[in-house]
């Protein structure tokens, strides 16, 4: 979809040193997709409605419009209350978690790096299950006990990793998150086996939803907003650091501080994507992958790129969930995986001998 | 799952003498039976042979020491008058209240914890971690009864469990009393048909469609489940789209996610798009009890009773 424009750069991606100009053309494009995929998310849906009617009801919530789309309030609720909010809520995630990976990967100078890498997600996946399994009554504080998980999966494995290794090295810090994931992972399992009855829940929130109406999408976005003005703003940092912390600190970056706050900014767009959608795999990882395959290696297009890759990706994957089998659901995570793999592969054969 | 029939006559013979024995069957309400004075008689029938999931089971003589791995077959062994008999049952068996409920577990069972119960005859729903062939091997004879599909084979494993325990006369007239329960409670609400309902398993929202046990005692009242629009793939459970349910506006909402996921009528009205759903506004979310909504022992008719009800209301508005 961006060939065009990976054919046409100027960029050589070993010049990456130099700091790269944003492209404006790659993002006009990418807004231009993630618009059209989020039309066709609001067309599309297990409730039958003609899209006319949708293009007619839409043009009915904008201000000074009022046009007659014929459709009963049933109708008009479900519209607003859930396709609209569901829409957004997908692309949030998507963006945040595309973003977040690509932070990770850029701190990291992994590219197997994802915005799990340093126990978020199992952080999660323990406080959420301890909040279904031992206060089944809490069932409207899953987001922020989930919130809670991710940060403090992400502390815990960032204070082991930083105890452990004195240089400040990178490679500690991915170790401890995989002990960090191992052990909580450990702990999930077990709370989970004494509320087996609570067992479809938890697995449910692990595969991922983007419905929760405008409630969640009230509550990602502040964090969301934040998160994004952090990591945006690093993108140059990151292409410094990317030629190693001597060379970085010999351009007067502190890299050891660069890497804290970007892992920060990127620690908190997973854990709110986290809250609000549950564990949805392989955007974070595999949307940065494609953008700097498409149109370059520079983190100064890359991080705008991977907001909008990954909205995009996200809209689109769950628009299949909710039709593929309508009026049934898969669930989200199914979707981006299965479609996400094959996807990815075709994008690495494609571009092959074009980029890192 | 069919007793076999030499066994099953011995077994007769036997539970017949029990039967006369001053046994007051009455309905399938699980009193504590009094079967424990008839143990001589009754130990004539054995043994016996059962065709369980596992294939042929052979039990020598009437069990005394049972352990239930499933809440469903302890419900059945206790309306059967097996109560007496059984010493263990899982965590899950939360019914009847006097069930001698233990720390086992059906979902991960432990064949060394259930062998110290040094039980006679083992009784589970699902074969997990290859808990029937470790039991066999040490020789406890298992009885695996997996989740009934339809009427017919929940009624079957009553009966099968009745032959194994001894209790066949008690367990044909459970499985007879949930016959004529059912017949009576769908005779009576002819007015379910061309209502539409949804049965909600979780607020995600999973659901079951009429092909399910459970969607098959709804089918009694001629009631139309919306989830069968959903195709075949996606199976018998399908999570079905919250809008689709909204445009759908069910006649009648049945919550089988009340205790799990504390859902109800209020927090339904909450949910984004559902406030203005018919069986919303008119007060027709019948909150079910989860155990009994997803369980295929006797307290089915119970299940039944409660939709007989909501069809009943609802004709009569």
């Amino acid at each position: 979809m961006l060939a065009e424009q990976a054919t046409g750069r100027a960029q050589d991606p070993v010049a990456q040193v130099k700091p790269a100009r944003a492209r404006p053309g790659a993002l006009l494009v990418g807004l231009a997709l993630l618009a059209a995929v989020m039309i066709a998310g609001l067309l599309g849906g297990a409730a039958d409605i003609a899209p006319w009617q949708v293009v007619l009801q839409v043009a009915d919530w904008l201000p000074l419009v009022s046009v007659d789309s014929g459709l009963a309030p049933v109708e008009q609720g479900l519209l607003y209350e859930l396709r609209l909010p569901r829409v957004l809520l997908a692309a949030v995630v998507g963006g945040l978690l595309a973003m977040a990976g690509a932070g990770y990967q850029g701190v990291f100078r992994n590219p197997l790096a994802d915005p799990y890498l340093l126990g978020a997600a199992a952080g999660a996946g323990l406080t959420t299950t301890v909040a279904v399994v031992l206060l089944p009554d809490s069932a409207p504080s899953t987001p922020v006990a989930a919130f809670v998980g991710a940060v403090g999966g992400v502390f815990l494995a960032y204070g082991l990793g930083s105890a452990a290794g004195r240089n400040g090295g990178t490679a500690t810090l991915v170790l401890a998150g995989v002990a960090v994931t191992s052990f909580l992972t450990a702990v999930q399992t077990f709370v989970q086996q004494l509320g087996v009855e609570e067992l479809r829940r938890v697995y449910s929130w692990i595969l991922g939803d983007v419905g929760g109406g405008w409630e969640q999408v009230r509550l990602v976005l502040p964090y969301a907003a934040v998160a994004a003005a952090v990591l945006m703003v690093h993108g140059r940092m990151l292409d410094v650091l990317a030629v190693g912390d001597e060379e970085a600190g010999a351009l007067g970056v502190r890299a050891a501080r660069v890497r804290f706050v970007v892992l920060l900014a990127a620690s908190l767009a997973t854990a709110a994507a986290v809250a609000v959608s549950g564990l949805i795999g392989f955007v974070g990882i595999v949307v940065p992958h494609v953008v700097r395959r498409l149109a370059g290696g520079s983190y100064r297009s890359v991080l705008p790129l991977s907001l909008i890759g990954g909205a995009t990706f996200l809209v689109l994957a769950d628009l299949l969930a909710r039709t593929v089998i309508a009026p049934a659901e898969l669930p989200i995570g199914v979707v981006t995986m299965f479609v996400g793999a094959p996807f990815f592969v075709a994008v690495l054969r494609m571009t092959r001998g074009t980029a890192t | 799952m069919r007793p076999v029939r030499k066994a099953l006559a011995g077994a007769l013979l036997g539970t017949l003498l029990l039967a006369g024995c001053g046994q007051t069957g009455t309905t399938a309400n699980p009193a504590p039976a009094t079967s424990q004075t008839a143990t001589a008689e009754t130990g004539a029938g054995f043994p016996v042979t059962v065709e369980a999931a596992n294939g042929k089971v052979t039990i020598e003589k009437k069990p005394e020491r049972i352990v239930s791995l499933s809440s469903v077959h302890t419900e059945s062994l206790f309306a059967i008058g097996a109560g007496p008999q059984v010493i263990a049952v899982d965590d899950q068996s939360n019914y009847p209240p006097e069930a001698p409920r233990t720390e086992l577990s059906g979902f991960k069972p432990n064949v060394e914890a259930i062998v110290a119960q040094k039980p006679d005859l083992v009784v589970v729903s699902d074969d997990i971690d290859h808990v029937v062939a470790e039991l066999t091997k040490v020789n406890v004879p298992v009885l695996h009864e997996p989740a009934a599909e339809t009427l017919d084979e929940a009624y079957q494993e009553i009966l099968d469990l009745g032959t194994a325990t001894g209790n066949l006369a008690k367990a044909e007239e459970v499985v007879d009393g949930m016959k004529t329960a059912l017949d009576e409670l769908a005779a009576g609400a002819a007015a379910g048909k061309g209502l539409t309902y949804y049965h909600e398993l979780d607020e995600t929202p999973y659901s079951l469609t009429s092909k399910t046990f459970i969607g098959q005692i709804y089918a009694l009242f001629g009631l139309t489940n919306i989830a069968d629009e959903a195709p075949d793939a996606a199976g018998g459970y399908p999570k079905l789209s919250a809008e689709f349910i909204a445009q759908a506006d069910p006649d009648l909402i049945f919550l089988a996610d009340v205790k799990c996921c504390r859902q109800n009528k209020e927090t339904l009205a909450q949910r984004p798009g559902w406030k203005n759903l018919t069986a919303v506004k008119k007060d027709r979310v019948i909150e079910l009890d989860d155990d009994i909504a997803s369980r295929w022992g006797p307290r089915v008719v119970d299940l039944a009773k409660a939709i007989g009800d909501a069809v009943a209301k609802t004709a009569s508005e």
